[in-house]
């Protein structure tokens, strides 16, 4: 189903944002609508996008490329995106995600064997003072977890697994 | 003293719209919108000394009085795109105290005759930007934002935009690219937003801590507001305190406070009561200054913080130990900006890729002293000639860091 | 004019424009400030860093205003940073040092930071030895290399854009040239930037790949040897390639063009065409080519070529001697008594076609002209006045574009009007469908088909395009054969010229013909005529078709053809028409001989031999010059002396030499020169930039007004469809279907309906339909456009159907 058939109102009120001679505005907005399908941006959805705002795929596909929220591959059904960088890192967030990872049998960049969940590492989420932390992001969007331990970590997982089944 | 930015902290559920009203909410706007003219706003934020919270300090009411009348429409940004490792003040603010910093957006879209504003956030701010569009939808339902506002002909509507995870939006002309469905590359300055901006209009962009200030100024007047803090640096500021203290967090206080109250008072020391070895004043863009007593008894403000060969930029203070490898830092530092530079300019998409090779043989143990030698040239190389302010920043950590710890960078390197 | 102001660059004092651009003020003095990612034609960016400089600028006292004096000499503050000279415009006082210390170091060091990425593969890279990156490395480059080899970012480098572009992601600097060229000019924004930082890389996402008829254009200004053509890569040493000036053929623009050529042994030792290149000419097409003219010339090196004279004996055509053919040939043009027609195409030059016209008129026979588009007698008078340039159009400038798909039919027109509207002109497209143009035009003026003409007449009555058109100070008009034929088109440029005739004459102001051939304006010039109803014109006569093709065309003019009494077919190749000739000559490629053609805009343009005939065939206007001696009839016999004829005896010629034709000037921006960094791998022209015929005005005449033909309505009926002929750019015509590179952009044929139209038919995109006209029946696949009218189906021309003008056709569904 088409983006424009499956989200009417959604689509609706992303274009009433903006000027209607700005059409090109909506194209970050109505990615994350696309992302939503499968967790990443198909090619289809890209054209799709394009003919709304009359530029050309190549055009959306640029927005894609760029930005490090957006996705043009698969992974689990959640991004698990922790913080490593130097704030964090202050606050144990290298040892963390390490443990993490060891935990859950993946390498940084690996999906867990069940689809589930994909570990990743990320720059800076501007939690410095909740470190370690990690953020979620799956088709609900993106939801922060602070001051968290491989044992929060792990419970959480265990939620999502529920909140999915 | 009581907040001002942070003034949840003193007053609870102060983001609901009935408890921001008691507390004098919107009061402000009111006044602005129904008996003051727009210069007349703008010449009490220019009075009151207030300067940009976003990093640069440039006079926030200057930057309103540039804006060209001869083009409109007229448009607000805030900048929450608040990415800049050490920096998490933006976001207990919105969460926090929202109506203040909504307020402030509506004070500034009057003061320059803008019936639109954008508040972009960074992507990851998903659900601050859910939780700011349900308080605007709460405003418009009051009144306070829509078609002739309090029964004048002013009418104003504020939208939230979502970035999608890049640091180089938090450059306001990036920023507007990005806005405008375009890859968040910065543009040539000048022109400077004010006369070509968002869709080529004229254009203000705020950080939101900046705008958070507005509402109050306007009911205290300037006076007030420029006793607080220092001559050079008027008012309060929040600190984002992290790294290697007891207690980091937020911490709103005037501007002048010195680095020693912030760490010991505010943060409870450092962990395990270690000696600090250096501090980020402006998070991962700075300098890293040397944590001497001096260091530590110099306020914080933007002059003095130069004093030290630093900047105070956002306040984003990283805390560093003397467990902490200078050479980790600037691995870690490197990282982060070959990460998230934009690719337009040649120095800065080479050169911190160049340089995370470097940092991270030399942090490894892999390299020699040439290595460091080079990395400091590669650094000095690129100063001066990158495109955007990020590029720069990138170098900052590198140069001074092998400057003012080289120990740090010979114990790890072979001889 | 501008503000001048005084400023000093590397200790030279000279005055430019107040908002120039340094690196422009420099170069307009024979200074090079190096550059990447600026280019002349395209809005500054400042991303290479490259054109590092110090500024100084003079010191003003706040209080007086005026500068402060040292010594007697404003006093001058150098910034504590190096500027871009790209982006930096000049300013009163100011003073530049490109040349110090300072400054080579910054550039030094960009080619430094340049370089870690780059993989230094010159000795395999095809821009070897016109590149900017190894030239200014050679200047600017480090000797020795700081950065570790092994830590190089390795990307593919093989990366096929389209079947035309290559993209060597390794080599890529990422100066955004090729993206900014297809945004800003070409307007088709169909590549660009995925990723970012050292991870940014060129893509395209369009199907096809790098979907632009004008891709050709990056590989001349990417500063680097990351994108190449399919057609060159690896093809040749860029040193070993000789240059010969020469006029694209394909269409009536006239674009300037460079054949490289080089003595090849994987060629048995024959010198061959290696690329096409662009050859600047600010007022034709100022340093850009479309595909189809940097790759179709390979038709010409076609091993099908005829190499040698063929006359038919026993029924069969049977190679001779050109001694025998042109005996025979010349021998039954005498003997026809006049009952003679000379039937040529625009593909041929001015000599060749007024040697033609002079024998045709010497035996007392016609000279017709092949063609389905007409009013080229009204060009001739109308057309715009020496001097035109769209270069310059902007504000106050209106150019009306009626019945033409100007991105298929001419493409650099295409390209320069864009940009015309771009910089402030007013641009109306007037056609019966959606075209490129339309998303630049101001206007956009939607008929059915049918209503050309009164849709014309109408412009002037409807208020704000009446008033772009009225109160112009420049008005041009094109007019092309978009769902149109002989009458239509006729009728359609007295329309059109109604709009322009007061203004004939002058520059930026008169009628253009959009041809479908490069010299279709010469051929009119001449005395060429086309007749609408060439098959009774054929029937019984001695004809001698030279670079046409009816038979293969149209099933109805092979028929007349059969019952001419005498056929002579002078070609390239063995077409259906040659089949059906007593006599075939082989004629050269243009690529092999001298001549000249007349482009659109009425400028003659000179090309020159690049290339050795092809086995023993002979140029246009000799073969014909032999034959006519045969038959009586003296004319010249090499290109110069034609054209001395044809000059005295043609009055739109007058005045004008092969000398005149080969002068040029100083151009700006400044190409091809050392300094390929600023304006890429164009040719300098220095062969010549043409020269306009005199046009009506300039010779004190006044024109009558044109009047307009009734013609009969065509009008289908009930389950009837109205087929109307468009064009199609790489279409079956011979120049596009003998080139093997643009094989692909053919495609078959189709027909392009209505959605509703199709959906009542039953027939969905890509289905097959069979289409019953002009007693032919023929299976074409469908495609959709929303913006043509229900009963209508449009036919591109050339792709096998015979569809000369509008005619009534029977669909149904396969």
């Amino acid at each position: 189903m088409s983006l424009a058939e499956k989200y009417p109102q959604e689509i609706q009120k992303i274009f009433a944002k903006y000027p209607p001679e700005q059409k090109r505005s909506a194209v970050m907005p109505l990615l994350y609508l696309a992302q939503r399908e499968e967790g990443f941006i198909t090619k289809g959805a890209m054209e799709e996008i394009a003919g709304m705002l009359g530029i050309k795929v190549t055009e959306v596909a640029e927005i894609v490329g760029f930005y490090t929220l957006y996705h043009d591959e698969k992974a689990g059904k959640y991004r698990m995106q922790v913080c490593t960088d130097l704030p964090c890192a202050l606050r144990g967030a290298d040892k963390f995600i390490e443990e993490l990872c060891g935990n859950l049998g993946v390498k940084v960049g690996e999906t867990t064997e069940d689809g589930l969940v994909t570990v990743e590492a990320v720059m800076c989420l501007a939690a410095c003072d909740k470190a370690p932390m990690l953020q979620t992001q799956g088709s609900d969007g993106i939801n922060y977890h602070e001051n968290m331990t491989v044992d929060k970590t792990l419970e959480l997982i265990e939620a999502l697994k529920k909140s999915v089944a | 003293m009581a907040h001002i930015i942070l003034r949840h902290r003193d007053i609870p559920e102060l983001n609901t719209l009935p408890v921001y009203q008691r507390n004098g909410g919107f009061a402000a706007f009111k006044k602005a919108v129904t008996g003051m003219k727009p210069e007349e706003v703008t010449a009490v934020v220019k009075n009151s000394g207030l300067r940009g919270r976003g990093g640069a300090g440039f006079p926030t009411g200057m930057k309103w009085g540039f804006m060209d009348n001869n083009n409109w429409p007229h448009y607000v940004v805030a900048n929450a795109d608040e990415s800049e490792p050490g920096t998490f003040k933006d976001r207990e603010i919105m969460e926090g105290n929202p109506f203040q910093f909504l307020e402030g957006v509506a004070i500034a879209s009057y003061a320059v005759g803008a019936n639109a504003a954008y508040v972009y956030l960074r992507g990851e701010f998903w659900q601050v930007a859910a939780f700011l569009d349900q308080k605007i939808e709460e405003m418009e339902q009051a009144g306070f934002l829509g078609d002739k506002l309090f029964g004048t002909d002013y009418s104003l509507r504020i939208y939230t935009h979502l970035g999608a995870g890049a640091y180089i939006c938090g450059e306001e002309t990036a920023l507007l690219e990005s806005i405008e469905g375009k890859r968040g590359q910065p543009r040539l300055r000048p022109p400077f937003p004010p006369s070509f901006g968002l869709y080529g209009k004229p254009t203000v962009v705020n950080n939101v801590e900046t705008l958070t200030n507005v509402p109050l100024i306007l009911e205290n007047d300037a006076d007030w507001y420029k006793s607080l803090g220092t001559a050079d640096s008027a008012g309060v500021k929040v600190f984002s305190l992290s790294g290697r203290v007891k207690k980091p967090g937020n911490y709103e206080l005037p501007f002048g406070t010195t680095f020693r109250e912030l760490i010991y008072t505010h943060g409870g020391g450092i962990i395990d009561d270690r000696p600090v070895k250096g501090i980020m004043a402006a998070g991962a863009s700075s300098s890293i200054i040397v944590a001497d007593e001096k260091a530590l008894d110099t306020p914080m403000d933007y002059a003095s913080v130069r004093t030290l060969g630093g900047d105070l930029g956002s306040a984003s203070v990283i805390v560093l130990d003397d467990t902490i490898g200078i050479d980790w830092v600037v691995n870690k530092t490197i990282h982060f900006f070959k990460h998230e530079s934009c690719g337009k300019c040649t120095p800065c998409r080479e050169g911190n890729y160049w340089m995370q090779h470097l940092t991270e043989r030399i942090h490894s143990g892999q390299g020699d002293a040439s290595d460091v030698e080079l990395l400091n040239s590669v650094a000095r190389q690129m100063q001066g000639k990158c495109l955007c302010a990020l590029g720069e920043f990138a170098t900052m950590a590198v140069v001074t860091g092998i400057e003012r710890f080289p120990e740090d960078f010979s114990v790890k390197t072979r001889v | 004019m501008r503000k001048q102001v005084r400023l000093t660059i590397d200790d030279r004092q000279i005055t430019a424009p107040a908002g120039t651009l340094i690196v422009n003020a420099a170069k307009q003095i024979g200074i090079d400030i190096p550059v990447f990612c600026y280019h002349p034609k395209m809005e500054p960016v400042g991303m290479c860093r490259m054109c590092l400089v110090e500024v100084g600028r003079p010191i003003i006292d706040r209080n007086t205003g005026q500068p402060v004096l040292e010594d007697g000499q404003p006093k001058i503050q150098f910034g504590p940073k190096l500027e871009t000279a790209c982006t930096t415009p000049v300013s009163e006082g100011m003073v530049v040092r490109g040349m110090s210390e300072k400054a080579k170091a910054g550039q030094n060091e960009i080619v430094e930071f340049l370089l870690t990425s780059h993989p230094l593969d010159c000795p395999i890279c095809d821009k070897g030895g016109e590149c900017p990156l190894q030239n200014l490395t050679m200047e600017h480059g480090p000797g020795k290399s700081r950065f570790l080899y092994d830590e190089k970012f390795h990307l593919e480098k093989r990366v096929p854009l389209g079947d035309l572009i290559f993209l060597d992601r390794e080599r890529c600097i990422q100066c955004a040239r090729c993206i900014r060229f297809q945004d800003e000019i070409a307007g088709e924004p169909v590549i660009g930037f995925y990723n970012r930082g050292r991870a940014t890389d060129i893509v395209t996402y369009t199907d096809p790949g790098f979907d632009s008829v004008f891709s050709g254009n990056t590989t001349d200004i990417c500063p680097v040897g990351a994108l190449t053509t399919s057609d060159f890569r690896f093809g040749a040493r860029t040193w070993e390639l000789k240059s010969t000036a020469s006029v694209c053929g394909q269409c009536p623009v006239g674009c300037n063009i460079v054949f490289n050529t080089r003595r090849e042994a994987k060629a048995d030792g024959r010198i061959v065409i290696k690329r096409v290149m662009p050859r600047q000419n600010e007022q034709v097409n100022e340093i850009w080519l479309c595909d189809k003219g940097r790759f179709a010339y390979h038709y010409t090196e076609n091993g099908a070529r005829l190499s040698r004279p063929l006359v038919k004996k026993n029924g069969k055509l049977e190679a001779s001697s050109w001694d025998e053919a042109a005996a025979i040939a010349g021998g039954k043009l005498r003997s026809a008594d006049g009952e003679v027609v000379v039937l040529a195409s625009g593909r041929l030059s001015n000599e060749d076609l007024f040697n033609l016209k002079s024998l045709a008129d010497g035996l007392g026979g016609k000279a017709l002209l092949y063609t389905q588009m007409g009013g080229g007698d009204l060009t001739a008078r109308f057309g715009v006045g020496a001097g035109t340039n769209f270069g310059e159009m902007g504000a106050g400038t209106t150019i009306l574009v009626a019945a033409s798909d100007l991105y298929n039919e001419a493409p650099v027109w295409h390209l320069r009007v864009k940009g015309a509207a771009k910089r402030g002109a007013t641009v109306i497209v007037a056609n019966g469908r959606e075209t490129k143009l339309d998303a630049f035009a101001k206007y956009v003026v939607r008929y059915a088909y049918g209503d050309e003409v009164e849709t014309i007449n109408g412009l002037q009555q409807k208020e704000k395009i009446g008033e772009a058109i009225t109160s112009a100070e420049n008005l041009v008009v094109l007019f092309g054969s978009d769902g149109l034929g002989l009458n239509g088109t006729s009728n359609l440029a007295a329309a059109c010229a109604e709009l322009v005739q007061g203004r004939a004459g002058k520059p930026n102001n008169g009628l253009i013909g959009v041809w479908p051939k490069a010299n279709d304006q010469g051929a009119w010039e001449i005395g060429f005529r086309p007749t609408d109803d060439l098959s009774s014109e054929l029937k019984g006569k001695t004809v001698y078709v030279v670079a046409a093709d009816p038979a293969g065309d149209d099933p109805q003019l092979a028929a007349a053809l059969k019952e001419a009494k005498f056929v002579i077919a002078q070609e390239l190749f063995q077409t259906a028409t040659a089949d059906l000739a007593d006599v075939v000559l082989p004629a050269q490629a243009y690529t092999e001989r001298d001549g000249s053609f007349t482009s659109g805009e009425r400028r003659a343009q000179r090309f020159y031999a690049a290339v050795p005939a092809f086995g023993e065939s002979q140029a246009d206007y000799a073969i014909t010059a032999l034959v006519a001696d045969a038959a009586g009839v003296e004319l010249a016999d090499s290109a110069g002396q034609v054209f001395e004829n044809l000059v005295v005896t043609v009055e739109a010629f007058a005045g004008l030499t092969y000398e005149i034709l080969a002068e040029t000037a100083e151009q700006w921006p400044v190409v091809g020169r050392g300094d390929m960094y600023y304006g890429g791998t164009t040719y300098e022209n220095t062969r010549g930039l043409g020269a306009h015929l005199v046009g009506w005005g300039e010779r004190g005449e006044t024109a009558s007004r044109p009047r307009v033909q009734e013609e009969t309505e065509l009008r289908p009926k009930e389950g009837q469809w109205l087929a109307v002929p468009v064009t199609k750019l790489y279409d079956q015509g011979l120049t596009v279907r003998s080139s093997k590179l643009l094989e692909s952009h053919i495609g078959a044929a189709t027909v392009t309906l209505h959605p509703e139209a199709a959906k009542r038919l039953g027939a969905g995109a890509g289905e097959l339909v069979e289409i019953s006209l002009n007693g032919t029946t023929a299976q074409v696949s469908v495609l959709l456009d929303e913006t043509v009218s229900a009963s209508v189906a449009l036919l591109p021309r050339g792709m096998g159907l015979p569809i000369s003008g509008p005619v009534v056709a029977g669909l149904k569904k396969v």
